[in-house]
């Protein structure tokens, strides 16, 4: 239940060591201390994680989901940005 | 049609371990009781978690006990058909939830101790012992984590949080004695290398509880009475309406499985 005194917090969850945090969901905590443990206790119960990240949900800047044609589409056509027209010499082998 | 209790010989090892299976079964069964009325999401996941750990403990002693005992029993056996009086764990464990703030104080005053504990133990002599303590040390230190911060945000969070802590604690404090008291049968044990002296360790737990009572602007009681009894079999009322309910499916259909 969300109250003023639990404000909403993302949590990002890294796997394995080498790989990035990925964000894995969101929960309500009183403060950072407490997000964490809630993201533990919430997100990891099945051997999920090496490490944590909560972050306050209201210091992300998001885009607006209304402006995604002026944001998103204009790379949609530009099929030359993918590395697909190059010819792999035999020698580089798998890549 | 009901099925009726199991004897157990209580050998000074079988007793030990028994005790420490009790204390694990009971306090998680009262924790798991918060499942589904948490007062919050978050905190009913953290608590069935911590019911999760509690269980999983409880199992390794039950089948170690029934082991070193021999005679037939297993850990569901041990679980289920013993009667209140053969139960052995502390009566901090099987007091009633009540309010949050009570099952968080109870649970602090546990944890702080099973932690040093568990610690003490992953040295015994018992190799089994010492593997399931170096399992459970790690359990009960995010418990104690995890409770001690409640404990600061109840203490000096509201008025009424501050008050329900500060009742809590007074109503518990006669029960934390029990942890660290030793009888004829644990002694034999300590001295043999097997358990850990738990009165050793209370300077200790005093310490942990003094400084976090002391950030939550909580007090401790001055006094020093202490109640005993669950080592022994001898329990408060509210044991057996949590077994009934515990065993109820295992007294009325023996041996049922699913």
């Amino acid at each position: 239940m969300a109250t003023p005194n639990t404000p909403l917090w993302e949590v990002f969850i890294r796997s394995r060591n080498g790989l990035a945090h990925r964000h894995c969901g969101s929960l309500h905590a009183s403060d950072a201390t407490m997000a964490l443990q809630a993201a533990r206790d919430i997100y990891t119960r099945r051997g999920e994680g090496l490490s944590i990240w909560v972050v306050p949900s209201g210091a992300i800047t998001a885009s607006d989901p209304a402006e995604k044609g002026m944001m998103f589409e204009p790379a949609e056509s530009k099929i030359y940005r993918h590395p697909t027209f190059y010819e792999v010499p035999e020698e580089v082998g798998h890549m | 049609m009901t099925a009726p209790s199991i004897s157990v010989s209580e050998t000074p090892l079988v007793l030990y371990t028994l005790r420490r299976a009790d204390d694990a079964l009971i306090l998680g069964h009262r924790l798991s009781e918060w499942c589904g009325h948490a007062p919050m999401l978050e905190e009913d996941m953290a608590l069935s978690n911590m019911a999760l750990d509690l269980l999983g403990q409880a199992r390794t002693f039950y089948t170690y006990a029934a082991a070193v005992e021999g005679n037939g029993n297993d850990e569901d056996k041990l679980a289920y058909l013993r009667d209140v009086r053969q139960y052995r764990n502390l009566l901090l464990a099987e007091l009633p939830n009540g309010d949050f703030a009570h099952t968080m104080v109870r649970q602090f005053f546990y944890s702080a101790f099973a932690d040093l504990y568990w610690r003490a133990m992953m040295t015994s002599s018992d190799a089994t012992l010492a593997a399931i303590a170096a399992k459970s040390e790690k359990e009960s230190a995010y418990h104690l984590r995890h409770s001690s911060e409640w404990i600061v945000r109840l203490g000096d969070g509201t008025e009424e949080s501050h008050v329900r802590a500060q009742r809590a604690i007074d109503d518990l404090w006669a029960f934390t004695g029990e942890m660290f008291a030793v009888d004829d049968s644990e002694r034999g044990l300590i001295e043999a290398g097997i358990a850990a002296d738990p009165a050793a360790l209370r300077p200790a737990w005093l310490g942990t509880i003094t400084a976090v009572a002391s950030e939550a602007t909580l007090v401790l009681p001055g006094n020093d009475w202490m109640q005993q009894g669950g080592r022994s079999g001898r329990h408060s009322e509210h044991l057996g309406h949590l077994l009934s309910e515990l065993q109820s499916m295992q007294r009325t259909f023996p041996g049922a499985t699913w």
